[in-house]
């Protein structure tokens, strides 16, 4: 197989189900029929380039703790400022620019509702400015990954 | 989801220690339980359990799709009619392009949308398209919509548990 196919094979097919025993990047190295540090490497060089942020567990929401998605409009003289305070908060585990009048988007995490709610609090009182709370009602998908082979 | 199941303080250091990845080594599970000080079986037993159980939606590699090339990212909002949105919610949730899909409550009058799904795309065109196949499947019980596209990533990192 060519390098670019066990690339694509390595980040397109491990998504999910990546092995749950002993010798994980063997078995796939197997599947590929490659080595098992070959496939190491790769992981190590696509991790480090960014490509890859990690081979993880993806969570489902609220289930270890709590969480909220929150929005504020932020004057754009302000936004560099009250972006990096709420970047600088643990909580904040996701924090976006987007196009609106609600221009800053971020994801609080933390032990419970009461820690979600004190934090969104706090930083409505550090900046001065509304914290929108829009917490999770229904999730209607369950996150399988993302098919890159996708057009 | 198959039933409740509760999360033990062990699951929860568990799931912790997995959220900036799982160390690359040759035996990675070996590596997490020396970690934690537990039996290695019982790692892996307790990871195929939270999968089984839905707590863990997979494991795997996460990439970073801003580094592939998908460059777009736009946050597609509707205001859906609360009659319609239960049945209407899975259905956007199935859409092969929709990497997330949940209701939310509106915060009026600032926010009248409460079904959010997310698209990415190469560009804008590429999302704008999926937006109206999404906009056709929703039909009449749409009353607006709004895309918002990430302009800058402030920040990303895994779950992280702050006590």
């Amino acid at each position: 197989m060519e390098p670019d196919q066990v690339k694509h094979h390595v980040l397109n097919d491990y998504q999910r189900d990546f092995p749950l025993e002993s010798r994980p990047f063997a078995r796939i190295a197997d599947e590929l029929g490659v080595r098992e540090e070959d496939v190491l490497a790769l992981l190590a060089d696509l991790q480090a380039g960014g490509v890859v942020s990690r081979i993880g567990a993806v969570v489902r929401p609220n289930t270890v703790g709590a969480s909220t998605l929150a929005a504020m409009a932020v004057p754009a003289e302000r936004l560099e400022a009250v972006a990096a305070l709420v970047s600088a908060r643990p909580e904040v585990n996701h924090n976006y620019e987007r196009e609106h009048t609600l221009n800053l988007w971020f994801v609080v995490a933390a032990a419970d509702q009461a820690a979600v709610r004190a934090t969104l609090d706090s930083i409505a009182a550090e900046t001065g400015l509304p914290v929108i709370d829009l917490p999770l009602q229904t999730a209607y998908h369950i996150d399988l990954g993302f098919d890159l082979s996708c057009p | 989801m198959t039933g409740r199941y509760r999360l033990d303080a062990t699951d929860r250091r568990l799931i912790v220690a997995t959220q900036n990845g799982l160390p690359l080594c040759a035996r990675p599970y070996h590596a997490l339980a020396e970690t934690l000080d537990l039996p290695p079986e019982d790692v892996m037993a307790r990871l195929r359990r939270m999968l089984k159980t839905g707590i863990i939606r997979r494991i795997g590699a996460v990439p970073n799709h801003y580094r592939l090339g998908i460059r777009a990212n736009g946050m597609s909002v509707w205001d859906v009619a609360d009659e319609a949105v239960a049945e209407l919610g899975p259905r956007i949730g199935a859409l092969d392009f929709v990497s997330h899909c949940y209701r939310r409550p509106r915060h009026l009058p600032v926010w009248p949308y409460n079904l959010f799904a997310m698209v990415h795309g190469r560009n804008r065109a590429e999302v704008e398209e999926k937006v109206a196949v999404i906009a056709q499947d929703l039909g009449p019980a749409v009353r607006a919509h709004d895309v918002l596209y990430s302009t800058r990533l402030l920040k990303k990192t895994g779950l992280r548990l702050v006590a």
